[in-house]
């Protein structure tokens, strides 16, 4: 059987292509990209006014499984991902237990092969227990399919103890993946210090809280030559920072949320808990400064840092409340609505910023438009619009920063190895 | 509320006449002003009171403490209004033992004199409370009666009864006026 | 009449609404002189003194205005661990709701916790102090208290002196004295700051001794090493020689500048305890002044509630 997706605009910065092409996909693989395919068996599907993406990966979400499935599951957490347009997730190991071993890792594999509508990319532990002590067995766990290693949740303070940590993975060419943020500068802070912190009597944490440690893994990176990616980045000190570490050649990746992108501190007017973010929502500034950092290529992926929640967590005093959005199932529309739609950047730039830029900094397998890939798609609505309401989340919890928004262009349909996990708007199986 | 003048049923002269009625009653009924003290209720009934004062000093000689009364934590109706503005009570003699004549300008449903009575019992235990008012409108809502009254005015419930004072409003009368159905 | 159903913070109020209450509040400061000092005006008012965090100034001095206004003051003190236990503040907050009261005192560890109650609950909300951010009722009785010992408001220059980051009584001292026309100086070591005290409208000053002859008024923060993550200075001994109120600085006030501070005092640390009893410490009027102030926020909040239904 095969499948035909007629007519779409097939977007594909790496491939080269922008252009309204056909796609013939047939056991799982493309097997055409070019204009006037037919197919003599199978469906066919029409694309017109559609955009066509190499499948989207998203290389930092929390699927809470094993441990805290009231909040997300691996089937729950890759439906999510497939109504979002994703076809990739790789997902953080602070779960319960900690995703600190060979047979951890096993279980995330096994389980998402099991369950999962989309593929899942473990992330290893650092250190056993994210304590940032003693390293976690990392041979074991890259024997399972780990992609790559992070304490993300908290950072490890000790510069030492990362200097070791990237030693040894540097042996495995997986990248280190740093969550920036030292403790003891961050004290306790809730919210960005500044403005806002003052006016609303909560504990900030300063930019530099960030930037000290970005500035000492960057270094630490250099001198052991390990492949380093910065997850979350939030303030323009940190954007210039790997600006000025790339321009050096330093091995290093980063990537940002678009909760960082698209909302600031100026949103907090209220404690509502879903604006509760580590790291917090910055300023106005430091938005810009992550957008100019998209556009100069700086920044090499969109990730959401998807950090489901339950209610009665999220319904607590805001200094005693999970950090936190879901972010999974609203980038891409949050993405087009305020970049591709206002004109800032072009469907390629997002083939790059959620597609191969992510990839590539995880050492995820490439995906293509282009005969011989595999046929992980994702078919974009750019007209579609999304009222963003609790009820219209697939994953299991509605933190959503974005509640409430009104929102423009939708993933329609995804294919994971030429099978629909999205087809018309609607998760299959 | 839009309210017009209906009609002056006092004037300066007719006010001055019964003020100095009541002060001689006052003195007759009490047989002297010995124990007596005034207190006058916010905010006219606190002139009336110490024009009451003066005419009874004139004609006794001695001067008799004045207080005034703000009703406004006492009222029943705190829940549906507020007094737009609190006065402090200022009730400068001792309450224990004393005649403490109550003045006020106009008497209509009486729940007033009941705010002020619990007011004045929390100053402590007076020998008796006497009620003197300008003017009795009528339409009771409770079991008080004036023991001395300037004038008594029949009136309908939708129509209201001002006393103007020369110190407060620049001029002297007592006014029925009418809802002039402008609405508020 | 006020505005604001509730009192979270000092936003809620008018300058106009703030000269209301302060007037009012004269009123009740004679009820408080009386031998009898009660009054029946919120019977049958249901008062809850809900509080998170230990406190025996303010929950009593809530207490005692909501006696003297004959409501039912209710105390429900709510230990955090509650949360503990698996309650959050909005199932406490429907809990009460559930029992229809008609004002909710609420103290709180952490900021917030006001608004989510107001978000849960269909009552009056007043904020007796949420975590570092605002305590409201405090900044009026200081107020009050500053304007009974010195005339006036407008102009007052007042220097507030110490802990401003993790101060509430800060937090809503320094708008309301900008809401009346007063100049709140903030002094303290830089350690001792908010992230943004430019945003505050307040002066920042970080040496005493230079701003103490142009004060009306000196207002002495209790130092609140509980919330300081790490000490903010070397050593007691030398944030008093830097910054306490004692008898050599008293000096140096202008004759009728007065001492004020919200208590508990730490005698020694920010103030000496000759100058927290001698004559130029308006203290103990500023407690009295609570009663006063607080009989008139719940007078003002609760009378007129139903205003509509009859005229």
């Amino acid at each position: 059987m095969a499948l035909l997706l007629k007519g779409g605009r097939v977007v594909d910065e790496a491939a080269g292509i922008d252009a309204v092409l056909d796609i013939v996909v047939k056991d799982g693989l493309i097997v055409g990209v070019g204009e006037d395919l037919t197919i003599e068996r199978g469906e066919t599907v029409e694309c017109a006014e559609k955009v066509i993406l190499p499948g989207l990966a998203d290389i930092h979400v929390h699927l809470r499984d094993p441990g805290q499935e009231y909040k997300e599951t691996i089937a729950s957490g890759t439906r999510a991902a497939a109504h979002g347009g994703f076809t990739a997730v790789a997902c953080m190991a602070n779960t319960d237990p900690v995703c600190d071993s060979g047979s951890n890792v096993r279980f995330v594999v096994e389980r998402a092969a099991a369950t999962g509508v989309v593929r899942v990319y473990p992330i290893g532990a650092v250190t056993a227990g994210q304590a940032g002590e003693q390293l976690a067995e990392i041979g074991d766990m890259i024997a399972e399919g780990a992609v790559a290693f992070s304490d993300d949740g908290r950072g490890i303070q000790s510069a030492g103890m990362v200097r070791v940590a990237m030693d040894y993975i540097k042996r495995f060419g997986a990248p280190y993946v740093a969550h920036c943020e030292d403790a003891s500068l961050a004290a306790g802070g809730v919210v960005n210090e500044g403005v806002v912190s003052t006016r609303m009597g909560l504990p900030g944490q300063p930019a530099e809280a960030e930037e000290t440690m970005v500035a000492r893994d960057i270094a630490l990176a250099a001198l052991t030559g390990c492949r380093l990616h910065l997850a979350h980045l939030s303030t323009a000190g940190s954007i210039d920072l790997v600006r000025a570490a790339k321009a050096r050649g330093v091995d290093v990746t980063c990537e940002v949320t678009p909760h960082h992108l698209f909302l600031d501190e100026d949103a907090l007017t209220t404690y509502d808990t879903n604006l509760k973010m580590n790291p917090p929502l910055r300023t106005p500034e430091d938005r810009e400064a992550l957008v100019a950092g998209l556009l100069d290529g700086t920044i090499d992926a969109i990730a959401t840092d998807h950090a489901p929640h339950a209610p009665h967590e999220k319904e607590l005093e805001f200094e005693l409340a999970p950090p936190g959005t879901t972010g999974l199932e609203t980038a891409l529309s949050l993405v087009n609505t305020h970049l591709v739609a206002a004109g800032v950047l072009g469907w390629p730039a997002v083939s790059l910023l959620m597609c191969h830029g992510p990839r590539a900094a995880l050492g995820l397998p490439e995906m293509r438009l282009e005969a011989g890939y595999p046929a992980d798609i994702t078919i974009v609505d750019p007209e579609a619009r999304v009222e963003v309401t609790p009820e219209w989340f697939v994953s299991k919890s509605r933190n959503s920063a974005f509640v409430g928004a009104s929102l423009l262009g939708k993933a329609s349909d995804v294919l994971v190895g030429g099978v629909w996990a999205l087809r018309k708007g609607k998760v299959v199986g | 509320m839009g309210f017009s003048e209906k009609a002056e049923v006092m004037d300066a002269e007719a006010i001055d006449r019964a003020l100095t009625r009541i002060a001689h009653e006052i003195l007759e009924a009490n047989k002297g002003c010995g124990d007596v003290a005034l207190a006058g209720i916010m905010t006219r009934g606190v002139d009336m009171a110490s024009r009451l004062a003066e005419r009874i000093e004139r004609i006794e000689g001695t001067a008799v403490p004045v207080g005034s009364l703000d009703i406004s934590f006492y009222r029943d109706d705190v829940s549906i209004r507020l007094s737009p503005e609190v006065h402090t009570t200022d009730i400068p003699y001792p309450v224990e033992g004393r005649t403490i004549v109550l003045v006020d300008d106009v008497l209509y449903t009486g729940r007033t004199i009941r705010a002020a009575m619990d007011a004045i019992m929390d100053y402590g235990r007076p020998a008796a409370i006497q009620l003197a008012v300008l003017v009795d409108r009528g339409h009771r809502e409770l079991p008080i009666r004036a023991d001395f009254v300037g004038k008594n005015v029949p009136t309908a419930r939708r129509e209201r009864v001002k006393v103007l004072l020369e110190e407060l409003d620049g001029r002297e009368a007592v006014v029925i006026l009418e809802d002039d159905g402008k609405g508020e | 009449m006020l505005t604001s159903r509730h009192i979270m913070t000092m936003d809620d109020l008018s300058p106009e609404e703030i000269a209301l209450i302060l007037d009012t509040a004269e009123s009740f400061s004679e009820v408080n002189q009386r031998r009898i000092k009660k009054l029946p005006t919120l019977r049958g008012r249901t008062v809850v003194n809900l509080f998170f965090e230990p406190s025996t100034r303010t929950r009593t001095s809530f207490e005692i205005a909501a006696k003297r206004l004959s409501a039912d003051g209710i105390n429900f003190s709510a230990s955090a661990s509650a949360t503990a236990k698996g309650e959050t503040l909005r199932d406490t907050a429907k809990t009460l709701a559930a029992m229809s009261c008609d004002l909710v005192v609420v103290r709180h560890k952490y900021a917030g916790a006001p608004q989510m109650l107001a978000e849960a609950m269909d009552c009056s909300i007043v904020n007796g102090g949420d975590g570092v951010h605002e305590h409201p009722t405090q900044a009026l009785l200081d107020l009050y208290t500053m304007r009974q010992a010195l005339g006036r408001l407008e102009g007052l220059r007042v220097g507030i002196v110490g802990d401003v980051c993790h101060s509430r009584v800060a937090g809503s001292l320094v708008p309301a004295l900008r809401k009346v026309g007063a100049v709140p100086i903030i002094v303290g070591p830089p350690t001792l700051m908010p992230a943004r005290p430019d945003i505050l409208g307040a002066e920042v000053a970080y040496d005493l001794d230079e701003v103490l002859p142009t004060l009306d008024v000196a207002y002495l923060l209790r130092v609140q090493f509980e919330r300081a993550a790490r000490m903010p200075f070397p050593s007691n001994r030398e944030y008093a020689t830097l910054y306490g109120m004692n008898l050599a600085r008293l000096e140096k006030l202008p004759a009728h500048a007065i001492v004020m501070h919200p208590g508990p005092m730490n005698r020694g640390v920010e103030i000496s305890a000759d100058v927290a009893d001698s004559a130029r410490s308006v203290i103990l009027g500023q407690v009295e002044s609570g009663v006063a102030v607080r009989m008139a926020v719940m007078y003002l909040l609760l009378g007129g509630a139903d205003s509509g239904a009859a005229a």
